[in-house]
């Protein structure tokens, strides 16, 4: 689906969503409430401008509109690969979205993010992943990263990671093994227009990705270990 | 003189504590290893390439974590995750006085790919949460790795960062861009290059370092706990000083935007430095720490936190 055609079905009480270079933004109906819409498209890489666009709507949500839930479509190929927007300090721009998301949330924004087609390392952890909740469509892609880049870092045979991209759960880009792991809430099937309200009236600021990844199965150890830390207990086997 | 950049995560916390101060949660003695590991037939360590725990600095109960770089280059798995959030969250339940951070990794451990992505996220919410329930964090970069990938971000999201100028801060790393974009976009072998795109000077002048200190681990310990009282100190009545605040990020976006209008254009941040007014921007490598900074603090940008 495109993102007109995810729009249409998530606001079918209307929605006023601009396209430019790739960045979406507008306000749309859910349940009879005015909700913020941001987010990218066409697999668009997350540089330093768009990251600064996506921070200005929220910002300015948080100032003009106190309350009001954000809603984060979320399609791109990652951060943008560029020497320039390094020199730039790009984990500033990006981590800077992120304390805006952040500081919406604590002022009682409700957040719910969406990859409707793709979504990758850093564009998604300013994304869909600081958002209250992330959902996903069946068809989405999550990743890391591209497989060259990962068989020249970690030295493993791009064979090798090709074989464990397709089945397994902590290489394959697909958005059921990021349920099984907690990084997604839900995967949506049909009537994403209910499915939305339900993930917004639902919504909170509490990070239970851990405890989500222990109780599917998908990280046994990652909510174990946190809590070991915190009351210096042994690690509970899951 | 002790060099911050040879020390081992544990020589680190060492050298920044209280002497006998350490306590150190979930040790090597419990083995509690990666369960992703085996399967890349790739080695385990007994602390998941992190050391978390806490201890006690001239009066102040902090809770420190380090990345050991000798361990998968500090990358961030499942269990050294969740090690951080752990740590994090028992910051905030015993009240510390500060939370120090010796950030030295490549990001995401992409031996764990999905699950180190999820850890990398959680750290960064947890970060957040601390500062938000009063408690500075502040990130310490000073290791041979320096801090790379979605550990970036979150260096960025704490209340300051310590940087020395041997060290590298920055999202994607130049092998990561050169081999996307060809030799043409990065070339990866270019050390110089490399160091003034993601090196300490820069990121001290352009403001995303709010300190840069020499390779010394007293040096990195004192400018982060000057760092941690001043974001203790600067709240105004409304908020605690360490929390984000809608004025502060207000001012981040003019500083970020204004950076990208003036800077945008540049090719190398020799440009950029010139921009800034430093008359000889080429002899900026070359400058011994106290002479940097005596000319950069005339010229650097604002560092917002």
């Amino acid at each position: 689906m495109n993102w007109q055609q995810v729009a249409d079905a998530l606001f079918p009480q209307g929605h006023r969503i601009v396209e430019r270079d790739c960045f979406l933004s507008g306000e749309a109906q859910v349940g009879g409430q005015t909700v913020t819409v941001i987010g990218t498209t066409g697999h668009t890489p997350i540089g330093v401008e768009i990251a600064l666009a996506q921070a200005s709507a929220i910002l300015d949500t948080v100032r003009r509109h106190p309350g009001r839930a954000i809603v984060i479509l979320v399609d791109t190929e990652g951060q943008r690969l560029r020497r320039r927007d390094e020199m730039l300090g790009i984990n500033s721009y990006m981590a800077h979205l992120g304390k805006c998301v952040e500081l919406a949330r604590r002022r009682g924004h409700r957040i719910v993010g969406l990859v409707y087609d793709q979504a990758l390392s850093g564009g998604f952890i300013t994304s869909g992943l600081i958002a209250d909740a992330c959902y996903a469509l069946p068809e989405a892609t999550i990743r890391v990263m591209g497989l060259p880049a990962m068989a020249r870092i970690t030295k493993v045979p791009l064979e090798r990671l090709e074989e464990l991209a397709q089945d397994n759960p902590v290489f394959a880009p697909g958005a059921e093994n990021y349920l099984r792991m907690g990084g997604v809430a839900g995967i949506w099937h049909e009537n994403l227009a209910a499915a939305l309200e339900d993930a917004l009236a639902q919504a909170g600021p509490q990070d239970r990705r851990a405890e989500l990844g222990l109780e599917r199965g998908g990280r046994k150890l990652a909510f174990a270990v946190a809590q070991a830390v915190r009351t210096g207990s042994d690690v509970q086997a899951a | 003189m002790s060099s911050y950049q040879e020390a081992t995560a544990r020589q680190r916390i060492a050298g920044m504590l209280d002497e006998g101060s350490f306590m150190e949660f979930l040790p090597p003695q419990q083995r509690v290893v990666s369960p992703h590991l085996h399967q890349l037939d790739a080695p385990v360590s007994f602390d998941d390439g992190v050391v978390v725990g806490k201890g006690r600095i001239q009066g102040r109960q902090v809770f420190i974590a380090a990345q050991e770089g000798g361990f998968m280059g500090g990358a961030v798995g499942e269990v050294h995750g969740a090690k951080l959030v752990g740590m994090l969250r028992r910051a905030v339940d015993e009240s510390a006085d500060a939370v120090l951070l010796l950030l030295e990794t490549g990001g995401v451990r992409l031996h764990e790919a999905n699950a180190g992505l999820i850890a990398v996220s959680e750290v960064m919410r947890a970060v957040l949460d601390t500062r938000a329930a009063g408690i500075p964090v502040i990130a310490l970069v000073g290791g041979s790795n320096g801090c790379f990938g979605g550990m970036g971000i979150v260096a960025r999201c704490t209340n300051g960062i310590v940087i020395s100028e041997e060290s590298r801060l920055a999202m994607s790393g130049p092998e990561v861009i050169e081999t996307a974009g060809g030799v043409e976009e990065f070339d990866a072998r270019d050390r110089a290059l490399v160091w003034r795109v993601t090196g300490g000077k820069h990121r001290y002048l352009i403001g995303d370092a709010q300190d840069i200190v020499t390779d010394d681990v007293n040096a990195f310990r004192d400018a982060a706990l000057r760092l941690a009282d001043a974001a203790r100190c600067s709240g105004n009545g409304s908020g605690s000083g360490t929390e984000l605040t809608l004025e502060a990020l207000e001012a981040e976006q003019r500083m970020l935007g204004s950076r990208l209008e003036r800077f945008g254009g540049c090719e190398d941040p020799l440009e950029i430095w010139a921009s800034l007014g430093i008359d000889e921007p080429q002899a900026v490598p070359l400058l011994e720490i106290d002479a940097f900074r005596e000319l950069a603090d005339g010229h650097r940008e604002g560092a917002a936190s």
